[in-house]
């Protein structure tokens, strides 16, 4: 059991970092494990962001193995050498955690040998690479994620999140939600459910050259979606071939840079509530979600099995 | 209970797709005998006054703190009870074991008025998950949506949902009507055992699958049946039945009951009728 939540305001930006923090923070009791935030924040659209980890929260609760601080800090050395090799311009570099980075940087080349080459480097994940997403991903509930990371001031038009319970892999950053749809810049997805077809379908997207970072059988539908999409499919074509493509039981969500979607297997095992308004989606997998930021009475459903849906900004 | 050995009723109960056996089981004997009716006592009940009135808003409590205080003004007599802000919170109104109006302004979340035995309950907004489960008496209405699980093992009593409602309405049924006045979802009245079906509006794939017994009936179109469903013809018992149900439903006014498609169990489970007989009550 997760806990999945997506906004969307169509055509004004909000304060997307706190809503998504509420909506997830209200999910609480279905996943607490780890909490993630795919958020498309305003920014200005010039320069990429690149989130990526050099280690894992080895804090309570954690399944990784504890490493020393000194070892983090010569990882993220070896990524500067390598963009350096790469020609990659960074404008702006944060340290958010021991194990966190945020770079703003300049790079016209092809994400996904960029991707590669960072991620050569030992322990070394790419969170996601976009030009508004910024994608959060820790330890703990969603109050406590946003504070680390200062995700209550985030302005943006959309986002998605998920409240994790683990039962497929481990406690730890690399298999918590969302996850980037690499190699394309600004994709995220997150997923309640469980995915059956896992093995068959990793052996043949690798064969294709995409790339996994975990064990977790969500991280495959980002990966599914981005084949599709590389191979010229539009997200609703891509997520619509997911229902046959994809075998188990899941509901997720998926955005890019300009729209969210969402869709719901074929036994509608997975649960979803929606509202809808001609200026606001909002979803989640139970209904307080969407109270937290919507107190006053609204008209809200359960989408139907096997129902994708996608809205514009 | 009605008499059921009369020849009449026994038709009209075989031709809606129910069984009209005498309960003679064990259980039955066990359980149920007249003759200790007057000393039965039933734990959590309360004997209350429905002109006596209360608003309640629970907006700062959780569910644990929501029904003790429901529970509380029960006992202290009130029989009309109003709950302000819900905002879908899970397991509200929960195990309410005797008569009472229990009133809803706003929408709940999981497992609302579940267990219950005998209120009637309204509820002005949307449920989610699994409302009104192992429900075995008494009438909720919803004026909005509903989630999946819709009536799940319900054992008698009316749930009525004036909106749509998910997958898997009526899982596991084993009594009671279950009406519907929007569309339902895929596999709607899986595994059903006894008890009714009533959906105005369209029904998504595999309806009735793995139906033991219990009847269907759906007005609008139907994605697929789900093995061992099957369509049967609509009778005049059939017709008159849902018309007075719909009427006290207070939906499907000038809706054409006799268009509708009635849908039962195509398989015979042998020694299915002479299991549990006290099981049986609920859909009489």
């Amino acid at each position: 059991m997760c806990g999945i939540a997506g906004l969307i305001h169509r055509g004004k930006s909000s304060d997307v970092g706190n809503e998504l923090q509420l909506m997830l923070q209200a999910l609480k009791h279905r996943g607490p494990d780890s909490t993630g935030y795919a958020l498309y924040a305003d920014n200005d659209g010039e320069n990429f962001i690149m989130r990526f980890k050099v280690g894992e929260n080895v804090g309570e609760g954690s399944t990784s193995v504890n490493e020393d601080d000194s070892v983090y800090d010569k990882r993220k050395e070896l990524v500067d050498q390598m963009l350096k090799n790469l020609n990659a311009t960074v404008v702006k570099e944060e340290k958010l955690t021991p194990y966190s980075y945020r770079y703003e940087m300049k790079y016209d080349q092809d994400l996904m040998e960029f991707s590669k080459k960072i991620e050569s480097i030992e322990s070394v994940e790419i969170l996601s690479i976009g030009k508004s997403l910024e994608l959060i991903k820790d330890l703990g509930d969603a109050q406590a994620v946003s504070e680390r990371y200062d995700l209550a001031k985030v302005k943006g038009t959309h986002g998605i999140g998920h409240a994790r319970m683990a039962t497929e892999s481990g406690v730890d950053i690399k298999s918590a939600h969302p996850f980037w749809g690499y190699p394309f810049s600004d994709v995220s997805v997150v997923h309640n459910g469980q995915l059956t077809n896992y093995w068959n379908n990793r052996r043949v997207l690798e064969n294709k050259g995409m790339r996994f970072m975990s064990e977790c059988d969500s991280e495959l539908i980002a990966v599914y979606l981005a084949e599709k999409m590389r191979n010229g499919a539009s997200l609703e074509e891509g997520m619509k071939d997911s229902l046959s493509g994809l075998d188990g039981v899941f509901t997720y969500f998926v955005a890019t840079k300009d729209s969210l979607g969402m869709a719901k297997d074929t036994m509608a095992a997975k649960p979803l509530v929606l509202y809808e308004s001609d200026d606001l989606v909002a979803m989640g997998s139970e209904e307080i979600a969407i109270r937290s930021i919507l107190p006053q009475e609204i008209d809200t459903y359960d989408p139907f099995d096997g129902e994708v849906k996608v809205w514009q900004i | 209970m009605a008499n059921l050995k009369t020849t009449e009723k026994k038709t009209k109960a075989q031709s809606m797709g129910l069984h009209s056996e005498v309960l003679t089981g064990k259980t039955q004997q066990k359980f149920f005998n007249p003759d200790e009716a007057e000393n039965f006592y039933y734990w959590g009940t309360y004997d209350v006054d429905f002109n006596k009135r209360i608003d309640l808003d629970v907006n700062d409590l959780d569910c644990k703190e929501a029904n003790k205080k429901i529970d509380e003004l029960m006992s202290q007599g009130y029989g009309t009870i109003v709950i302000k802000n819900p905002q879908g919170k899970h397991s509200l109104g929960v195990g309410v074991l005797n008569k009472l109006n229990l009133i809803f302004e706003g929408s709940l979340g999981y497992f609302g008025v579940g267990s219950i035995d005998g209120p009637t309950v309204r509820i002005n907004g949307r449920v989610g998950w699994s409302c009104a489960e192992n429900m075995m008496a008494g009438k909720v209405v919803i004026e909005k949506n509903a989630g999946s699980c819709f009536g799940a093992a319900v054992r008698g009593g009316d749930l009525i949902c004036k909106g749509s409602v998910g997958a898997r309405t009526g899982i596991d049924q084993k009594g009671g009507t279950i009406i519907v006045g929007g569309d339902a979802g895929a596999f709607t009245g899986f595994m059903m055992q006894r008890g009714r079906i009533i959906i105005l509006g369209n029904v998504g794939i595999n309806l009735g699958d793995s139906m033991y017994d219990g009847t269907i009936y759906v007005g609008g179109k139907i994605g697929s049946f789900g093995s061992d469903a099957i369509e049967s013809p609509m009778t005049k018992s059939d017709i008159d039945w849902i018309k007075r149900k719909l009427k006290v439903a207070e939906i499907g006014e000038n809706f054409d009951v006799s268009k509708m498609t009635k849908v039962v169990a195509g398989k015979k489970l042998w020694n299915y009728d002479a299991l549990e007989p006290t099981e049986k009550k609920g859909a009489i």
